[in-house]
C-alpha cells in the first residue's frame, strides 16, 4: 500500500517520462527516451491488427539497436477510427494513419534512425491536404476534450501514467480536504447532467442518495452501452479506466458507500480486461480497498458483466440484473436513490458522467460551467458513424451546432452524396433532417425537435438511406429487446412493427400512417420504463420530418431511396440489351426470359424480366456489363 | 424449451468438475447466478439443459429460474456454436452501410439462418449487436478475426478461408 507521499513521488517521477507527450515541447526530446511511439489499442484499431504493429515495432527497434531509446505505448482510442490503425511518434507528434505491419520497418529506419518524418504515412485530410499532428486535423480543431482527456495519451494499463496526468489527485483532495457535503456541493454547482441519455442533474442524484436513510449504500456505474452505433463509454473504459474508478470512489465517499459495481457489456472484452487490470493496480496501491491511503475510508469495486440485453441499460433493470435475475425494470418510485441495488440506496451514473467528475473536483465547478450552454454544461462525447468521412469519437462543448459536427469535424458525407439526416439517441432517439442541421446539440434543443441526446450515438445518413427502413431497423431492435414485462411495450411495439412492415411492402394506406401515429402515443404513455416510452421515437420523428417518403411508400408504392425491396422494380432496357443472357443465368427465380425483339445494331434478341416471377433479389444487376438493367 | 439444435450434448467429466468447482465459489456471491452462467458458457460453449441442471443444483435455485435467465439474455445460447462462428454486426453504423446484405450472403452461402448451426457443426451464423468497430463498418467476424469495410462480394472469399 502506498501513502499520499508515495503517490506524489510517483507522479513527479512519471511526469518526466510523459512530458514529451504534452503540449509545449516543440518537437524536442525530453526525458529518458529519444522517441515515444503511441499506437492505438482501441477496439477499432485492435481489430485492424494494431497489436501486430506493436510487435513489429519491438522487433524492428531491436534490429537497429534502439529498443532502449524508444518507449512504445499502447493507448486507448485516439478518436479518428476511420483512418486506423493510428500511430503517433513523439517528440515531433507525427500523426501516421492507416499503418500496416509492413510500414513499420520504414518508420523505424526513416524516422527513428535518420530523423526524417515519413511524409508518405502522414494523415491526409478529406481534401487531400497533408496535416502533421493530430491537433492540426480538422477533426480535432473544434473538439474540447474533458472526458476523453487521457484517451489516446496514456497507457491505460499503467497506473503510473494515469498518476502522472493528475490521476488520483481528486480522490486525495476529497479525502484530505473536503467534507462529504462539500463534494456534492461542487458537483451540484457544476451543473453536470447525466451523460447516459435522460440528462438528470448528477449532483441532485448524489444528494438524494446521501440523504437516504440506511447504513449500506452502493455506487454503480452503467457501462451497458447497448445503443447500436455508440462506443463512447467503451472508449473511455479502454482508454482511461482509472478515471472511472477514481470518480466512483469519490462518489462512494460523498454518499457514504463502501462498495461499487461496474455493469459492463460482455461484448467489450478489451474494456473489461483493462478495467480488471486497473482495479488490481488500484488495490495494490491502496487506492481501492480498506483504509484508502491511510485515511480510514474503505471502498471496493467489482465488475459485473452484462449478457446482451439492451433493457439492462435502464437503471432499475440494470440493478435487477446485477442481483442475478432477468433484467426486467421495476416501477419507480421507489427510485434507486431510496431503494436500489439489493434494496439499498444506490447511486447510478454513466461512464462518461464519472469521467468528468475528477476534473470538476480538481478544476472547480466554475471551470466546468465555462463549457456549454445555460442548461447543458460541459462537453459531450459522440460516436460519429455512418455515411461520414471521419468516423470516430468526438467530444464537443454542449451547444455546438450539428453542422459543425457533420461538416467540419466529420468532414462531410463521402462520395459526393447529400446529407439527409442525422440520428441521435439510437433506438430511443430520432432523426434530425437536413433542414435542422443548425440545431445546437444540447439536451433541451434535441428534445424540442423530437430527438434526444441519448448516450451519444450520432449516425449520419445520406440520400441512399430510406428513412422508413431506418425507423423499421430501430423498431425491430426494440421489439427484440423489449423485456416483455409490460403489455404496452411488448405488444405495442410488435403491432407497430407490423404496420411499418406493411408500409415497406406496399400494402399500407394513408390510414395506416394515422394508426401508426396513434399507436406510438399509446406506447409512449403506457410503458413502464424508458425503453418502451421512447421506442416509438424513431417512427414519430421520421413521420414528422420525412412524411413525403412515407407517402411515397403508401400512395405511389415506391421507395425513393431504392431500399425497400418489395417496392422495387427491375427493368431491362431492350435497346441496350445485347442478349448475352448473363442475367438470366444468375436469376434464381427464372424470371428473366428471352423476347423476340432484336434491337438495332444487335445480333441477339433482348431479354425481359417477368415481374410476376421476380423476387427482387437484385442478383441480375451486377451481371450486366451494358448497364441495361435498372431498378426503381 | 425453445428450439434446440440436432447436435447431441457431449460434455466431458473434466468440464463438469471445472464447472462445479467454480459454482461452489460463486454460491456465496450476491447475485452470483449471472456470473455462474457466464462461466458455464465459457466452459461448454453453450448452455444446454444438462448444463443448466448442474447450475441449478449447485446454486440451489430452480431450473425455471435458470432457464428464465438463459432465455432472457441474448448472449446465452442453448444452441451450440460452430467450429467457425460467423457473426455479422447489426449495429446502426454497419446497417446503414449494408450489413444486411452481408448477412443475407452468409445465409445464402452456408444454407442456414442467423442463430443456426450447420448439421456438421462446422459453421454457425449470428447477427450480433454493435461490436463497436463502427469505423470499420460494415463488419463481419469469423471467430476472433474481424473483417471490416467489406461488401457482399467479399463474403465468399472470407468464408472459403475457413474450411
Amino acid at each position: 500500500m502506498k501513502s499520499i507521499a508515495d503517490i506524489k513521488a510517483i507522479r513527479e517521477k512519471m511526469q518526466s517520462v510523459v512530458q514529451m507527450r504534452t503540449q509545449g515541447v516543440n518537437g524536442k526530446a525530453v526525458g529518458p527516451y529519444k522517441y515515444q511511439i503511441l499506437v492505438c489499442g482501441g477496439t477499432g484499431c485492435h481489430s485492424n491488427s494494431s497489436a501486430k504493429i506493436i510487435d513489429e515495432f519491438n522487433a524492428q527497434l531491436k534490429a537497429v539497436g534502439m529498443e532502449k531509446d524508444v518507449l512504445i505505448v499502447q493507448t486507448g482510442c485516439f478518436g479518428l477510427c476511420a483512418v486506423g490503425p493510428v500511430v503517433i511518434v513523439y517528440p515531433e507528434e507525427a500523426f501516421y494513419s492507416k499503418i500496416e505491419v509492413k510500414d513499420v520497418k520504414e518508420i523505424v529506419e526513416q524516422h527513428l534512425v535518420n530523423g526524417k518524418i515519413c511524409e508518405q504515412f502522414l494523415h491526409g485530410e478529406a481534401g487531400g491536404v497533408k496535416v502533421k499532428s493530430l491537433p492540426e486535423t480538422d477533426f480535432y480543431k473544434k473538439q474540447t476534450r474533458v472526458a476523453l482527456r487521457n484517451c489516446g495519451v496514456i497507457n491505460p494499463e499503467c497506473i503510473d501514467e494515469y498518476i502522472a496526468f493528475d490521476g488520483y489527485q481528486a480522490l486525495i483532495k476529497v479525502l484530505t480536504e473536503m467534507k462529504e457535503q462539500e463534494v456534492i456541493d461542487v458537483v451540484l454547482a457544476s451543473g453536470i447532467r447525466g451523460r447516459g441519455g435522460a440528462g438528470f442533474p448528477t449532483g441532485r442524484k448524489w444528494q438524494f442518495t446521501k440523504d437516504a436513510p440506511g447504513d449500506i449504500k452502493y455506487v454503480c456505474c452503467n457501462a451497458d452501452e447497448g445503443d447500436p452505433g455508440a462506443f463512447m463509454d467503451r472508449s473511455v473504459l479502454e482508454g482511461d479506466p482509472h478515471a472511472v474508478l477514481e470518480a466512483m470512489a469519490i462518489a462512494g465517499y460523498a454518499i457514504g458507500a463502501k462498495q461499487g459495481y461496474i455493469y459492463v457489456r460482455a461484448e467489450y472484452p478489451i474494456a473489461v480486461n483493462r478495467l480488471k487490470i486497473a482495479i488490481e493496480q488500484a488495490k495494490e496501491y491502496g487506492l481501492l480497498g480498506k483504509n484508502i491511503l491511510g485515511t480510514g475510508f474503505d471502498f471496493d469495486i467489482d465488475i459485473r458483466l452484462g449478457a446482451g440485453a439492451f433493457v439492462c441499460g435502464e437503471e432499475t433493470a440494470l440493478m435487477t440484473s446485477i442481483e442475478g435475475n432477468r433484467g426486467e425494470p421495476r416501477p419507480r418510485p421507489p427510485f434507486p436513490a431510496i431503494k436500489g441495488l439489493f434494496a439499498k440506496p444506490t447511486l447510478l451514473n454513466n461512464v462518461e458522467t464519472y469521467a468528468n467528475i475528477c476534473q470538476i473536483i480538481l478544476k472547480g465547478a466554475d471551470w466546468f460551467k465555462g463549457f456549454g450552454t445555460e442548461k447543458s454544461k460541459g462537453t459531450k462525447v459522440f460516436a460519429l458513424g455512418g455515411k461520414i468521412h471521419n468516423t470516430g469519437l468526438v467530444e464537443i462543448p454542449m451547444g455546438t451546432p450539428l453542422r459543425t459536427v457533420v461538416e467540419e469535424i466529420g468532414g462531410g458525407v463521402p462520395n459526393g452524396k447529400k446529407f439527409k439526416a442525422a440520428q441521435t439517441g439510437g433506438p430511443s432517439g430520432g432523426c434530425i433532417p437536413a433542414s435542422l442541421i443548425d440545431t445546437p446539440i444540447d439536451y433541451d434543443s434535441l428534445i424540442a425537435i423530437g430527438s434526444m441526446m441519448g448516450s451519444g450515438g450520432l449516425i449520419v445518413m445520406d440520400e441512399d438511406n430510406c428513412m422508413v427502413d431506418i425507423a423499421k431497423f430501430f423498431l425491430e431492435f426494440t421489439v427484440d429487446e423489449s423485456c416483455g414485462k409490460c403489455t404496452a411495450c411488448r405488444v405495442g411495439t410488435k403491432r407497430l412493427l407490423e404496420l411499418l412492415t406493411k408500409v415497406t411492402e406496399g400494402t399500407a394506406t394513408e390510414k395506416t400512417l394515422e394508426e401508426m401515429e396513434n399507436l406510438c402515443y399509446y406506447i409512449k404513455d403506457n410503458s413502464l420504463c424508458g425503453l418502451g416510452q421512447t421506442a416509438p421515437n424513431p417512427v414519430l420523428s421520421t413521420l414528422r420530418y420525412f412524411k413525403d417518403e412515407y407517402i411515397a411508400h403508401v400512395r405511389d408504392k415506391k421507395c425513393p431511396a431504392g431500399v425497400c425491396k418489395k417496392l422495387l422494380n427491375f427493368n431491362i432496357d431492350k435497346e441496350k440489351c445485347i442478349g448475352c443472357g448473363m442475367c438470366a443465368r444468375q436469376c434464381p427465380a427464372g424470371a428473366i426470359v428471352k423476347t423476340d425483339y432484336v434491337a438495332a445494331g444487335h445480333k441477339l434478341p433482348s431479354y425481359t424480366i417477368d415481374a410476376g416471377k421476380c423476387v427482387k433479389c437484385g442478383a441480375c444487376l451486377p451481371t450486366c456489363k451494358f448497364k441495361a438493367i435498372s431498378k426503381g | 424449451m425453445a428450439k434446440t439444435s440436432g447436435v447431441p450434448f457431449s460434455g466431458t467429466k473434466e468440464q463438469e468438475a471445472k464447472l462445479r468447482a467454480r459454482l461452489a465459489e460463486l454460491k456465496s456471491v450476491q447475485g452470483g447466478l449471472m456470473p455462474a452462467l457466464q462461466e458455464a458458457q465459457e466452459i461448454y460453449g453453450y448452455l444446454p439443459k444438462e448444463v443448466q441442471i448442474i447450475v441449478a443444483e449447485e446454486l440451489g435455485v430452480s431450473l425455471e429460474k435458470v432457464y428464465g435467465i438463459v432465455s432472457f439474455y441474448s448472449q446465452f445460447t442453448i444452441v451450440p456454436k460452430g467450429k467457425y462462428r460467423v457473426s455479422v454486426c447489426m449495429g446502426t453504423a454497419c446497417y446503414v452501410k449494408g450489413a444486411g446484405e452481408l448477412l443475407e450472403e452468409c445465409e445464402k452461402i452456408l444454407g442456414i439462418k442467423a442463430g443456426e448451426i450447420t448439421p456438421d457443426a462446422k459453421y454457425s451464423i449470428d447477427a450480433t449487436r454493435c461490436i463497436g468497430c463502427c469505423g470499420l463498418a460494415p463488419v463481419m467476424c469469423v471467430n476472433d478475426d474481424v473483417y471490416g469495410r467489406i461488401t457482399a462480394k467479399d463474403v465468399k472469399g472470407i468464408l472459403e478461408k475457413y474450411n
